[in-house]
């Protein structure tokens, strides 16, 4: 079976600076695969590489290969637009869009894509909010603005407002780094849940919530993929002294 | 399902048309500074420079009158206008967190909406009909009205740069607060006071409403302040809506020159900004 | 008797006078303000009493006879500016759109920097231009097509002037042009990038981005700019003095004259020689006062209110 994404020699430059150097790494499907490392070591860089996110940046430049299904996402007949169709992504601040009520925000990403009936998209609001657990909470006041919402649950909302576009990846960076232990808690659940959907790469300064959540886990360090296997070797039998001495906090 | 085509083609339509407007926004730009620059140039020689305006049926004739009373109204409305904004905005920036201080500013930036033919309404009943002629001193007293606000707000953005560190170190010597205030804070932010006053200055030299029923206008030399003054942009209005010929040559010159004086006060108040 | 080391009192009292100086000068906004408003209203009173509502509703303007009625003025004014405002504002944020998402960050500087030049010219000279230029092209290209093939619609009948009214609302649509860009620039630029980032991440073509994620979040601010922009363009003078015709008609054709209350206040204010003439000229005055402080305010509050609104929560 091919690898759901394969990062193949990628290295990304910012002007003159060169913040991934050549990584390569594979992604299962259904997996959840943790990328830490101390802040500043590209893990970022890498994960916005992988549904072209840089492409918004000037003066960002990608070489090397991502391979979504075996095909290379950097070609120059893929459309940038599909692919983020494909990969969502979760941003380390909640962003949902103020000037929408918390229903206009979950279709938001769907309407761009398909005409929809209003029961169609009742439906489609209410399995995205059950899913992220969050529809309990909101049913009543769907029309309100997204903003009345806590830190968690807007990170919950955006979470919906992914998966209401159907993508195979969901890219999550750094999702619980503004957000309280319990809502962190409520979202580290909700990724074991989407595991069985969706294929997962999460970017994570806590090496907890790594080994907690994660089937994989690959440590970076100025920009190089140091160490890459199954959590539960990482965490205890590491390879590199780098990553022994960065999971038992002797740096970073 | 949405054609994904459809999308990329109204994307590409619309940042088309984005351009477009962009270009159309420039157009006129480019097509004033041709015409300025066409026209004007062949009325100017150092006769223009030199001597007054010639009756209507003569050829020749110069601006010397309208650039000289422009000049003198300009320096007397600074003398009124700069000393209030400047202090004001001392007071803003020393209590920028007041709410009459915020009223100020409130007032300031309402004041500065207020249409330039208004202050020369009201400098109108100010001066001139206390003193039963229009002059140059209510021309100058228009002006300033509508530089107060803008000095008053340019400062002030220029004074709350100043690192609060500055102040305190200078209190802390024991210098006390008002000459801390003048001294050190007023000082370290000259160059950027000195920008917003060249910056309301080339605002103030290019009006002409609060003139037309202040400083009136005047075809010949005039030096005394309590008689109407030629002003440049008085002279191009004039000039402009005259049926001649030969005062529609001065007018194209004296509108050349005029956009060249505010250029050079621009760029000489950008180059001071960026010291 | 020992001197005094430590003047305290001294210090104190420099201080105290120094700010009372910079108190009493910055109050010096609010008497101009106050003096503007009481001096504009006292000196329209003759007219206020002589005329009461009269004044908004005659179209009868007669120095001679005694007869004054604003209405052709007001009517100039505010379809000018609503014609201006209807130019400029697609113009205007189309061009800040274009600068923020669009082109490189050098190219967005040198047409930024362009758009301040335009904001710089004077009054007089876009009037200047205007007279001889642009009304005389609109005389021989624009206004005569209208005419012969769009004649039949009221608004564009009659004979092609080139002064008119709309020669009036596109050169204020030049003018307000730069208002409109610069700070719609400037609340598009506050835009945070993670608002971006969202709408590209949901799969989101560059229109799509702006449509659901910069627009919403700059819409106040828009607002607000359009609004200052309509405070400019209902004040302006020379400008427009010089291009519309001077024609105290109401008409619905544009290529027809126009005249606006700052231009009959340019235009007959040093020669009204009768108090009450005089006094009805204030009165115009007062108007245009009212509705440019009220329409500032309006728009002040409203950027006010935004910029708060970013300090606040929203990141």
């Amino acid at each position: 079976m091919t690898p759901k994404v394969q990062i193949e020699n990628l290295s990304v430059h910012f002007s003159k600076t060169e913040a991934v150097k050549s990584v390569n790494m594979d992604v299962d499907e259904n997996s959840v695969t943790a990328i830490i490392g101390p802040s500043g070591c590209g893990k970022s860089t890498l994960l916005r590489s992988i549904n072209r996110m840089h492409d918004l940046v000037s003066g960002a430049k990608v070489s090397g290969k991502v391979l979504l299904d075996g095909e290379s996402i950097y070609e120059k007949n893929v459309d940038p637009v599909l692919i983020r169709r494909k990969i969502g992504m979760v941003f380390q601040k909640p962003n949902p869009f103020p000037a929408m009520s918390i229903y206009d925000n979950v279709v938001a990403g769907y309407k761009l894509n398909n005409r929809i009936k209003k029961r169609e998209a009742d439906e489609i609001v209410e399995s995205c909010l059950k899913r992220v657990a969050l529809w309990d909470e909101v049913k009543d006041r769907l029309k309100t603005s997204a903003m009345d919402l806590s830190g968690g649950q807007q990170q919950r909302l955006c979470i919906a407002r992914t998966i209401a576009i159907q993508p195979e990846v969901i890219l999550m960076d750094e999702p619980c780094s503004a957000l309280d232990p319990i809502a962190t808690y409520k979202i580290e659940e909700l990724i074991d849940e989407l595991q069985e959907r969706y294929t997962i790469i999460i970017v994570t300064h806590n090496m907890q919530q790594a080994a907690r959540v994660s089937d994989i886990t690959a440590f970076m360090y100025l920009g190089e993929m140091v160490e890459c296997g199954p959590t539960s070797k990482i965490f205890t039998t590491p390879e590199n002294k780098q990553t022994e001495d960065y999971i038992t906090g002797r740096f970073g | 399902m949405r054609s994904l085509h459809l999308r990329h083609f109204k994307s590409g339509l619309v940042v088309i048309s984005m351009i477009i407007a962009t270009i159309i926004v420039l157009l006129p730009l480019c097509f004033i500074f041709v015409n300025i620059i066409k026209m004007g140039l062949s009325s100017l020689s150092p006769e223009f420079f030199t001597s007054i305006p010639k009756p209507p049926d003569e050829s020749g004739g110069g601006v010397a009158n309208g650039l000289v009373g422009s000049g003198i109204m300009l320096v007397i409305s600074s003398l009124i206008g700069l000393p209030i904004g400047i202090l004001g905005a001392v007071y803003l920036s020393e209590h920028r967190h007041g709410t009459f201080a915020s009223f100020i500013r409130f007032c300031a930036d309402v004041l500065a909406g207020v249409p330039s033919i208004i202050t020369g309404m009201v400098a109108y009943v100010l001066v001139v009909v206390p003193f039963k002629s229009f002059s140059a001193i209510a021309g100058s007293v228009a002006l300033a009205l509508i530089m107060i606000p803008i000095v008053l707000r340019t400062a002030e953005e220029q004074l709350k740069m100043v690192p609060d560190t500055l102040r305190e170190a200078s209190l802390a010597l024991g210098v006390p607060h008002w000459r801390t205030s003048l001294k050190v804070i007023l000082k370290s932010a000259m160059g950027g006071v000195i920008t917003g006053i060249l910056l309301s200055v080339a605002r103030i030299a290019g009006e002409t409403a609060p003139l037309l029923f202040t400083a009136l206008g005047n075809q010949f030399w005039n030096w005394k302040l309590m008689q109407p003054m030629a002003a440049l942009p008085l002279q191009i209005f004039n000039f402009a809506i005259s049926p001649y010929d030969g005062w529609h040559k001065l007018a194209w010159g004296g509108a050349l020159v005029l956009v060249i004086i505010m250029f050079s006060i621009n760029l000489a108040a950008k180059s001071f900004g960026r010291r | 008797m020992p001197e005094k080391t430590f003047k305290r009192n001294d210090l104190l009292k420099g201080d105290y006078i120094f700010r009372l100086c910079t108190l009493l000068f910055a109050s010096v906004i609010l008497v101009i303000l106050v003096v503007i408003v009481w001096q504009m209203t006292k000196e329209s009173l003759p007219a206020i009493r002589k005329f009461r509502w009269d004044f908004l509703v005659s179209s009868d303007w007669n120095p001679v006879d005694g007869k004054f009625g604003a209405l052709p003025y007001i009517y100039g004014s505010v379809v000018s500016s609503i014609l201006a405002i209807i130019i400029a504002t697609p113009l205007g944020v189309a061009t800040a759109l274009f600068i923020t998402e669009i082109s490189s960050r050098r190219i967005g500087r040198v047409i930024s920097s362009l758009v301040e030049l335009l904001a710089a010219i004077p009054s007089v000279i876009y009037g200047l231009w205007g007279i001889f230029v642009m009304a005389p092209w609109l005389q021989q290209t624009i206004q005569p097509w209208l005419s012969d093939h769009l004649g039949s619609i009221p608004f564009f009948a009659g004979a092609p002037y080139g002064v008119s009214m709309m020669a009036g609302a596109l050169i204020l649509s030049i003018m307000i042009l730069p208002i409109i860009a610069a700070i719609s620039w400037e609340v598009i630029l506050a835009v945070p990038q993670s608002q971006r980032e969202a709408a590209i991440a949901l799969g989101a073509t560059k229109w799509e981005m702006i449509r659901i994620s910069v627009l919403p979040y700059a819409k106040s601010g828009i607002l607000g700019a359009v609004i200052l922009g309509l405070g400019r363009a209902i004040g302006e003078t020379m400008a427009v003095t010089m291009v519309i015709g001077n024609n105290p008609q109401i008409s619905l054709s544009l290529l027809a004259p126009a005249y606006t209350m700052p231009s009959v206040i340019a235009n007959e204010f040093a020669e009204a020689t009768s108090t009450l003439h005089y006094s009805a000229l204030m009165e115009i005055g007062l108007l245009l006062l009212g509705i440019t402080l009220l329409v500032n305010i309006f728009a002040r509050l409203l950027i006010a209110s935004i910029s708060r609104k970013q300090k606040g929560g929203v990141h």
